[in-house]
């Protein structure tokens, strides 16, 4: 049976992993490439790498980062920030990434969506939506350069021409709920999840097991992604695993 | 040495980077001769059936069908497997190598096209590339088209219907998931394949 996908992300700046680390055991808590091996080994699905720093000046760390991290990385590795170009993408994947993850470049300009997948397929372009309810226009707007700025679209409607554009997967950000740990945005996410046929990743507002049955169970969501709730420890995806699976939903476990 | 054919389509790097931890010899090449030469050859595939006709025109096609011929072990992987067939739904002018008899079919509308992520294998016990590995075991995949459950099927797996997760028949094997993005499970498929 097809499971449902637990990610972790790991937001990085200037090489270093800088949102909530409290693990334990590990020389440096800070290092994306130790964490990133340490999450896979507690039973995350997969990785995604998100460099908050994005500046041009630093693609060269970046890369260096992916390429340490992608080393012993055997689970898919999305990494995003940053990414404008289908060249920004190529050397994302030549340093070991296996998907991409665009955001504000995709909205400015989708045809970049489609030059990404026919060069490396569409399973490797995920396309970002931080999403913002507007209860002015009573709908979620999709809001660019980390959410600063809304693009005045509809983010149902952008999920639904990224889909057409050649995008693998949605990875939607709920800004609403971004950081509360109070849950997912079951209403955004399903609202999404209904209109694709392509995968949607909830994001945004993990604070407990319940929220994953939630958002897997009434926002319809194929994967659930968090940051901090991960790094309070080694067994904590494996402890959210063994929840989801008393609760009924498969997941991947024991890995 | 592993050939890691190269035909333009996609990211050879994480294929690559799972031999390399196996400490295999192993190229990421696509040059005809040294693929000759190889003692194992891999057919890495993301993106669309019609890419493979890049190697056909390249002479790739006839170079990995004679290695086969002579025993060579093989492993196709994603579309790689796909293109061990006939022919597939997503690109029906395209003919694939026909080692195996047989087309690749979309998914129904019933599920969500394409199937990503980690699903379960029903493995065949008979299977060498399977070697250790149990039933039950999980892997990544991600594709838009599947192969029918034919006679030489390996091991199944259960997305809107049965279909092969796995081929083998001799020196030749395809999977459908993908080994190098499959953790352990993957890792030990990947070395059941250097071991053959």
């Amino acid at each position: 049976m097809l499971t449902k996908r637990i990610i972790a992300c790991l937001d990085v700046h200037d090489g270093r992993v800088v949102k909530g680390v409290q693990f334990v055991n590990l020389r440096d808590a800070g290092d994306p490439a130790e964490l990133a091996k340490a999450h896979s080994k507690a039973g995350a699905d997969e990785i995604v790498l998100l460099d908050i720093s994005a500046a041009h000046q630093q693609r060269a760390t970046l890369l260096g980062t992916v390429r340490r991290a992608a080393r012993e990385l055997f689970i898919p590795f999305t990494v995003g920030g940053g990414i404008r170009t289908l060249e920004d993408a190529a050397a994302v994947f030549s340093a070991g990434a296996d998907k991409v993850s665009i955001n504000s470049a995709a909205l400015a300009d989708p045809t970049v969506i489609a030059r990404i997948a026919e060069r490396f397929g569409s399973q490797a372009v995920v396309v970002a939506i931080d999403a913002k309810w507007r209860e002015d226009a009573g709908r979620w707007e999709a809001f660019t350069h980390g959410g600063r700025t809304t693009s005045g679209r509809d983010a149902v409607a952008w999920a639904r021409e990224a889909e057409l554009c050649g995008a693998g997967e949605i990875l939607l950000t709920s800004m609403d709920c971004d950081g509360t740990g109070a849950g997912f945005d079951c209403e955004l996410t399903r609202a999404v999840a209904d209109s694709v046929r392509i995968p949607v990743i909830a994001s945004g507002g993990a604070g407990g097991a319940e929220h994953f049955v939630q958002v897997f169970r009434e926002g319809h969501a194929d994967a659930a992604l968090a940051a901090s709730i991960f790094h309070y420890g080694l067994s904590a995806v494996g402890e959210l695993k063994q929840r989801l699976g008393a609760e009924g939903i498969a997941v991947r476990w024991p890995c | 040495m592993i050939a890691i054919v190269d035909y333009g389509a996609g990211n050879l790097v994480s294929v690559k980077k799972a031999f390399d931890w196996l400490g295999q010899e192993c190229a990421i090449t696509s040059d005809v001769a040294e693929v000759e030469r190889a003692a194992k050859v891999v057919l890495p595939g993301v993106g669309h059936f019609a890419s493979t006709t890049a190697l056909g025109r390249s002479g790739l096609q006839h170079t990995i069908a004679s290695s086969i011929g002579r025993g060579v072990p093989f492993l196709g992987i994603c579309v790689g497997m796909q293109w061990m067939f006939e022919h597939s739904q997503e690109s029906p002018e395209t003919v694939g190598l026909g080692l195996l008899r047989g087309e690749c079919e979309r998914f129904p509308e019933s599920v969500k096209s394409p199937h990503v992520g980690w699903n379960q294998l029903e493995i065949d016990a008979a299977s060498r590339l399977f070697r250790g590995l149990a039933s039950g075991s999980f892997v990544y995949f991600t594709h838009s088209f599947r192969v029918p459950i034919t006679e030489t099927t390996s091991a199944c797996c259960e997305y809107g219907g049965r279909f092969s997760a796995a081929v083998e028949r001799d020196q030749a094997f395809g999977v459908q998931f993908h080994p190098e993005k499959s953790g352990e499970i993957g890792l030990k498929v990947l070395e059941n394949f250097c071991a053959l």
